[in-house]
């Protein structure tokens, strides 16, 4: 790769290249708080999608040790896009030393609250409006709970933002740096918000799960208590290496299944949402 | 023609794991499958682990260790056969 840069997020370490300066320099000033990867777990490369698309409307295509077939090139404006899909793609499907939940993860006091859910569920707001209330972010995409431990591992990348959340975390984090907003993607407005210094700080600190959530949004403020068995179920389905892990993501999920209480809340903002888990926070 | 015997995986090949009043997962590690299941399928599994029974006497071994009165046989026999199309137990 013509440029490359190595970072490390939480326990899990990237080598990014690319056919292009651009998309890595401005990765790398997005990353530039974040510690170098000695030994990258994962390589990811934006390459273009012919040897002549390096110059005539660029398009970048993904590669790593895993890729997707039907995985559309997207255009070089959207390459910060591109790479944050690599990263996740890499990790989903080649992570073997973590369960691996889609969800965000805050902590407080040592504890952490996992919220799972689709793209879409309002993991990423939700996490960025709590990170604004004093509670530490733990990372948007993914929750990496340990099977040894049964703790969960930061995982802070940079807060990938979509439509109405962009709004709402400037409003919660006015002085944040931010990436370029990104329209027109495959997944709509996108714009990436660097975390706050204490979660990149902390991001070798573990927490213990102590609660879990599924929120949804778009309802009047309601939540239910969810039984473990249907948190097992749909925390299968969460999970991107829940069957590759074999009977130690078994093992992995029923302990935190069994041990973790879990809420289902229907929420019909960000501030309601918040207000909603800091009550069940308080009553857990 | 003899009644057939239903066989069980023995306890060191199953990873049995109540999750709350109604499932309990099990991960089989032989083919690396987890399966979601509600009673009697564990108790069945759990009375032949030690080695293989008749129906008949699977319905009397639940019945005295689970106090089942009156254990239904045809429940009993759609139990056995959803446990063998998902291939938890053999009847041979």
């Amino acid at each position: 790769m013509r440029h490359s840069l190595a970072v490390r997020i939480g326990p899990i370490g990237y080598r990014i290249g690319a056919d292009w300066r651009a998309p890595i320099d401005r990765l790398r000033d997005l990353y530039r708080d974040y510690p170098s990867a000695d030994v990258p777990d994962f390589t990811v490369r934006l390459s273009a999608t012919r040897p002549w698309r390096r110059w005539i409307r660029p398009s970048v295509a993904i590669a790593g040790d895993f890729t997707l077939p039907e995985a559309a090139p997207l255009p070089l404006a959207q390459a910060l896009l591109a790479a944050e899909m690599a990263m996740n793609l890499q990790l989903a499907l080649g992570g073997r030393r973590h369960l691996l939940l889609h969800a965000a993860v805050v902590e407080r006091d040592g504890q952490a609250v996992v919220l799972t859910g689709e793209s879409g569920a309002g993991k990423s707001t939700l996490a960025t409006l709590l990170a604004a209330r004093g509670w530490r972010f733990m990372g948007d995409e993914f929750a990496l709970l340990d099977p040894v431990t049964g703790l969960v591992d930061p995982f802070p990348r940079l807060v990938s933002l979509k439509n109405g959340g962009i709004a709402a975390a400037r409003a919660a984090w006015p002085h944040a740096r931010y990436g370029p907003t990104l329209a027109g993607t495959p997944k709509g407005t996108i714009r990436h918000m660097v975390p706050d210094a204490e979660a990149i700080a902390a991001m070798d600190v573990p927490a213990t799960p102590a609660l879990l959530l599924f929120p949804r949004f778009g309802a009047a403020s309601d939540s239910r208590h969810v039984p473990p068995s249907e948190a097992f179920v749909r925390l299968t389905q969460a999970s991107t290496n829940y069957v590759a892990l074999g009977e130690a993501g078994f093992a992995a999920l029923t302990r935190f299944v069994r041990t973790v209480p879990a809420m289902a809340i229907d929420y019909p903002d960000g501030d309601a949402a918040v207000a909603q888990l800091e009550a069940l926070w308080a009553m857990r | 023609m003899a009644d057939p015997l239903f066989r069980a995986p023995t306890v060191d090949l199953l990873h049995v794991c109540p999750l709350d009043d109604a499932f309990t997962a099990i991960f089989h590690r032989a083919s690396g499958i987890t399966h979601l299941l509600v009673s009697p399928a564990p108790e069945i599994l759990a009375a032949l682990a030690d080695a293989p029974l008749t129906q008949a006497a699977l319905r009397d071994r639940l019945a005295a260790a689970y106090d089942l009165a009156d254990a239904d046989p045809q429940a009993l026999a759609a139990r056995l056969a959803e446990l063998v199309e998902v291939g938890l137990i053999d009847a041979a």
